[in-house]
């Protein structure tokens, strides 16, 4: 017990950032990623002293399919059902930089040359962001599972880190995805019956409550976050657009106005830089934040709705065994159900209620760091920005 | 202080420096002057007939510098004075120096020798004989002389130029002439011509004394020999002397004179070198008042420099131009000082000679600022000189460099100044409290229009009118009509908008309507302040009658569904109609780099108006969704349940709250100080392709008149040979009447050309002014949200700190 507990709050260290995992005895990192059309392979490093590997150092191609069996295993397992799963990273999602990328090709006759450039530019720039991002996301899933004290005992999760060929996952097919499509539609079913069951715990029942609120409150602030984030970089792009044409302006005068046009179209080169950056930070800082901590209050959920059910089905198998004592049939085996309900809704409940307040920690000091840094960074933005103007409007005064 | 370096001409002629300077002077003067000030100042101005003749020497020297003397001379028939100062210091110097040396190799030209060599033979001695002391006698006296020989010289001008003209040719005339009046001079002003000689002397007799010696001064001579006497006896000779009276004639216009001597100097070494003694010597005595140092230390100079040069003779160019051309810039200035007061002064000159000087006054202000920079470094050289003595050239052109962007930048500054000064209109329009009149369809805008003015054409200081929409318009049409086909750029309003309309007769009042009626206000104000800002416009008496007049007649062609806008509208369609027809083969380059221009910058400010306007829908985009994050924000800190993280998000919702303020602000920001001035000079540039194409209906109109007389010609010729005298004295009255009528065309064509060519280059001043001043205006609003942001995150970084 106290070593859970010293593992509770070594976790909840490890979380002071989702990306940092401080326990010497099991490193998980992706140094490298490679990108094959639609394919991302990750290559995933392992140090480790525990002794249930082989070796202390290793390192396995791995794709995101075999991250998602991974969790899916993780969900699946029995014994995990009052852990909160850490959430699966998101499909790579490359769709839009290479949407983008095909538009900015149909639209190059309308560009001068150095736009065209600087806008390619600017997509790759933005293309590296989102590959590196999803890189991230892998790792964090990967180094969340390592720092559970449970989770890292997984014999799947060391098999995922340690199986030296290719997983080659089966990949899901259309029945079996339909039968998680199905799947969920009963989930959502169930959860609406088993709602109708009395908690018998306040603390789950705030939890609950709150849970459930929060989640659409943090899924309506990632989706305007989002937005916000890209009308950002919108302004950034426009820059360029600008800075581009004010030089082609710039090129073609002969008058005393070159000068002053150079100097904007440099000036607002220099800005979409800033605002780039502007857009870029707040994407990470706020809205990816936002955007995981939706995923996990997700996880939360589902450990909730687990333990609803482990309730319901205790709540039924006290029923039935009513039943059965009053047909007086059945009855040492109804007995023998009825206690293994309360022992999974116990369980349930009790590691639940430890996942949920680490969770809670976990969320407060994540939130708090991002944020932190998020106006430490706007704040330097905008200082760069403030500084740039200033200089180009001395620039152009002393002119 | 700036008028009298704008007078010091020589360009600073170090033999690396020269590169540097003369495109920069060329090019300088091919944007400033010839496109600028020359033409406006047409009929007078010598620069631009001085830039035809110089240039070419550079490649052709003597043929070419013959040529156009009768061109150069003409044209400075206008300011005879400048010419003739120059002419005369020319001559003498030209004369002078080729006495010494004539002296030395016995090779003159008779008159020209004649009358110096005595002279400068006599002074040559007195100068050795007593060098110093002599001096400040006869400088102290110099600035009479100097009033006497610019009152002499205005007596001859006139004729020495028209002479001149004439005689260029092939005789001596001119020269002499020049000399007689030099001879004249001289009687009245011993004592600067003393000066004068005596220094010649000096050099002269150092040459002299030292020809033997040092191969340098053997350079030194032999250049001007050679220009003298190479060249075939008395006419030949006076091609160079020519040259030189040309050089000097371009040296009043203060900058011109360095290009000349560049050029002369690019060509011939040597020759430069004598173009700078010369310059030197003339500028000497002039200056010397108070600087009998200079002189002596210009001796010094020369003289070690001459003992320097034994070892390298081509070194004898560098420092000798090193010390000469800064004194002779500051003397040049202090001539200037000392010829136009005493030019006012003296009640002999004539009134003819009075309008000279003073235009060549404005002529040179006209070039200050192109000159100045060059000529700074110069004053701050001979400074410099007079500091160090007996420092090496080195390290007076290494204090030089160090001065001169100091002076350059500090010149600029005088520059600005006095632009500022010019742009100081004493007319302000304010065009305010837009009001909507009546309702339903019939519903207008009327907008309040204050003038604010110091211009004694107005009866008042200030008074407001009510002005409508229309009313800007019918303003337009009449300027337009009046103005428009002589090739005035005439401001035009903003375009009428249906939408803006019809949405403001609804009387729908949201933002975007605001937003219209904001934007239409200010586009007025600027078209208003544009055309009183127009100092042709500004006299019309329809813009007068606009700002003074309480009721304005209804402007009614205005009207977009009137049968007046029908007809415009069939108008406009000709118009277009005729401007694809018209081929108009272009003969001036200007022009046709100008519409090119002007077509391709107008291309770029639509794409740059259409992304800034893209930028605003952005902006404002980011704006509302930033509100609405905000709010999400404020719901997801209510739903927190941890206190200190709840507080931070809520905070984090109010800076939001703040951020769609400042994005909203800022994308009006962009509209009203971006967007709208670019969408004005997009509208500006469509009237300067209109004047392009009133020139070219111009055009039109003389080769039609043209092609009309030809073939007026045409049956002249055809009834000769039927011999049918009737009807040909009608042929031939129609001839001649067609001639005047194409004379006139042309002329009006010329005419339209300038106004055009002077419009264009007034816009492009005033949008660069106007540019630069709203960019400013922008870019500090657009700082200004920065530092709010930056206040904003600051308060908000203790709050997420003190998340717990």
């Amino acid at each position: 017990m106290t070593s859970s507990l010293d593992e509770n709050s070594k976790e909840k260290m490890r979380s002071v950032s989702v990306d940092l995992n401080n326990d010497a005895s099991l490193l998980i990192d992706i140094p490298d990623a490679l990108c094959e059309r639609d394919k991302v392979k990750f290559t995933v490093h392992t140090k480790t002293t525990l002794s249930a590997f082989q070796k202390p150092e290793f390192s396995v191609p791995r794709q995101h399919e075999d991250f998602i069996w991974l969790h899916d295993t993780l969900v699946e397992t029995e014994d995990y059902a009052g852990l909160i799963i850490p959430p699966a990273p998101p499909k790579p999602d490359f769709e839009s930089p290479r949407e983008k990328m095909h538009k900015l090709g149909e639209g190059e006759a309308t560009m001068t040359k150095e736009e065209y450039a600087k806008m390619k530019q600017e997509l790759e720039a933005e293309y590296l962001a989102v590959f590196k991002k999803t890189v991230q996301v892998h790792e964090i899933f990967l180094q969340r599972v390592s720092s559970h004290p449970i989770l890292n005992k997984d014999r799947n999760f060391q098999i995922f880190l340690e199986y030296d060929q290719d997983l080659t996952v089966r990949r899901k097919n259309a029945k079996e995805m339909f039968g998680g499509f199905f799947k969920n539609m009963v989930k959502s079913a169930d959860e609406v019956l088993i709602s109708g069951v009395k908690e018998v715990d306040d603390f789950f029942e705030q939890e609950k409550t709150f849970l459930l609120d929060y989640y659409s409150k943090i899924k309506d602030s990632t989706a305007k976050a989002e937005k916000m984030t890209r009308a950002h970089k919108n302004i950034a792009d426009d820059y360029i657009h600008i800075s581009a044409t004010l030089n082609s302006l710039s090129a073609d005068d002969s008058t005393a106005n070159k000068k002053h046009l150079e100097k904007l179209s440099d000036l607002f080169e220099k800005l979409r830089k800033v605002e780039g950056r502007v857009a870029s930070d707040q994407e990470l800082k706020l809205t990816e934040l936002l955007r995981y901590y939706m995923r996990d209050i997700q996880a939360a959920k589902d450990l909730l709705y687990r333990r609803a059910r482990a309730l319901a089905d205790y709540e039924n198998s006290n029923k039935a065994l009513d039943k059965a004592r009053l047909k007086s049939k059945d009855i040492p085996q109804a007995e023998e159900h009825q206690q293994q309900c309360l022992q999974k809704f116990d369980k349930l409940s009790n590691s639940g209620k430890k996942e949920l307040t680490g969770f809670k920690g976990r969320r407060v000091v994540a939130f708090r760091k991002n944020l932190i840094e998020m106006a430490e960074l706007e704040i330097k933005h905008a200082k760069n920005n403030a500084t740039l103007l200033q200089g180009c409007i001395e620039l152009l005064k002393s002119n | 202080m700036a008028t009298s370096s704008e007078r010091s001409p020589p360009p600073f002629p170090d033999s690396e420096d020269q590169d540097v300077l003369d495109p920069e002077d060329v090019g300088g003067r091919d944007s400033d002057e010839e496109d600028g000030e020359d033409l406006f100042l047409s009929p007078s101005d010598p620069p631009l007939a001085d830039l035809d003749t110089p240039l070419p020497p550079a490649n052709q020297p003597i043929e070419v510098l013959m040529t156009p003397p009768s061109d150069i001379m003409s044209d400075l028939l206008i300011e005879p004075i400048s010419c003739q100062a120059e002419i005369q210091s020319a001559s003498q110097v030209v004369t002078e120096p080729s006495d010494d040396f004539v002296d030395l190799t016995n090779n003159l030209t008779e008159e020209a020798a004649d009358n110096v060599a005595a002279a400068a033979q006599d002074t040559a001695i007195i100068s050795l004989d007593e060098p110093s002391d002599d001096f400040v006698d006869l400088l102290g006296s110099e600035t009479e002389a100097l009033q006497e020989e610019a009152v002499v010289v205005v007596d001859v001008p006139a004729d020495t130029a028209t002479d001149k003209s004439e005689g260029m040719g092939s005789d001596t005339d001119p020269p002499g002439e020049g000399k007689e009046e030099v001879e004249k001079v001289e009687e009245v002003e011993e004592a600067s011509t003393a000066a004068v000689f005596d220094l010649i002397g000096d050099s002269g007799g150092e040459s002299d004394s030292n020809t033997q010696q040092s191969p340098g001064i053997d350079t030194f001579v032999d250049p001007l020999v050679d220009l003298l006497s190479d060249t075939p006896p008395a006419a030949e000779a006076q091609k160079p002397s020519m040259a030189t009276i040309d050089l000097f004639n371009e040296d009043e216009g203060s900058d011109l004179f360095s290009d000349p001597l560049l050029t002369m100097s690019a060509r011939q070494p040597q020759k430069s070198l004598f173009g700078e003694t010369d310059e030197d010597l003339f500028g000497e005595p002039l200056g010397a008042t108070s600087k009998k140092t200079i002189n002596k230390e210009q001796k010094d100079k020369t003289v070690t420099i001459k003992a320097a040069a034994v070892g390298g003779g081509i070194n004898i160019t560098g420092p000798l131009q090193e010390i000469n051309p800064a004194e002779a810039g500051d003397l040049f200035t202090e001539e200037a000082v000392a010829t136009a007061p005493s030019v006012s002064s003296t009640s002999t000159v004539n009134s003819k000679t009075n309008g000279v000087h003073s235009e060549e006054e404005t002529d040179i202000f006209a070039e200050a600022t192109v000159e100045l920079s060059l000529d700074s470094p110069r004053s701050e050289r001979k400074k410099e000189v007079m500091a160090k003595p007996s420092a090496p050239a080195p390290s007076l052109s290494a204090t030089a460099s160090l001065a001169k962007p100091q002076s350059a930048a500090l010149e600029e500054m005088d520059e600005e100044e006095e632009e500022e000064q010019e742009d100081q209109f004493e007319i302000f329009v304010s065009v305010k409290d837009p009001e909507k009149i009546g309702d339903g369809m019939t519903a207008y805008m009327a907008y309040k229009l204050s003038t604010q003015t110091t211009l004694p054409m107005f009866r008042t200081k200030t008074f407001t009118v009510r002005r409508r929409f229309s009313d800007f318009l019918g303003l337009y049409e009449k300027l337009s009509e009046k103005h428009g086909p002589n090739g005035y750029i005439v401001p035009p309003p903003p375009e009428k908008s249906i939408l803006g309309m019809t949405k403001m007769k609804v009387g729908k009042d949201d933002s975007s309507s605001a937003d219209f009626v904001e934007r239409r206000r200010g586009a007025l104000e600027r078209y208003v302040q544009r055309v009183v800002n127009h100092p042709s416009l500004l006299q019309d008496p329809d813009v007068r009658e606009f700002l003074e007049r309480e009721e304005l007649p209804r402007a009614v062609s205005t009207q977009a569904l009137s049968g007046a806008g029908f007809l415009k509208m069939i108008n406009k369609a000709t118009d277009a109609v005729s401007k694809m027809t018209i081929k108009m083969n272009e003969s001036d380059v200007w022009f046709e780099d100008k519409l090119q221009e002007v077509e391709s910058a107008d291309q770029q400010f639509r794409k740059l108006h259409a992304l800034v306007e893209s930028l605003v829908v952005h902006r404002k985009e980011l704006s509302l969704n930033t509100a609405s994050f905000a709010k999400s924000a404020a719901m997801l800190g209510s739903a927190e349940d941890n206190t200190a993280l709840s507080r931070a998000l809520s905070q984090l919702a109010e800076v939001e709250d703040k951020m769609e303020q400042l994005h909203q602000d800022q994308a009006s920001n962009d509209t009203f100080s971006f967007a709208e001035l670019i969408a004005d000079f997009i509208r500006l540039l469509g009237a300067v392709r209109g004047s392009f194409d009133h020139r070219i209906k111009a055009w039109q109109r003389w080769q039609d008149g043209q092609a009309m007389l030809q073939k007026k010609r045409e049956t002249e010729a055809k009834l000769l040979w039927a011999n049918k005298p009737d009807k040909l004295q009608l042929a031939k009255e129609e001839i001649a009447e067609w001639e005047a009528k194409v004379t006139q065309y042309e002329r009006e064509f010329d005419r339209v050309s300038a106004t055009v060519r002077k419009e264009v280059i007034r816009f492009e001043k005033e949008k660069a002014k106007n540019f630069k001043r709203q960019i400013i205006k922008y870019l500090e609003s657009l700082l200004q949200s920065q530092q709010q942001l930056i206040k904003y995150w600051d308060a908000f970084l203790p709050e997420a700190k003190a998340i717990a």
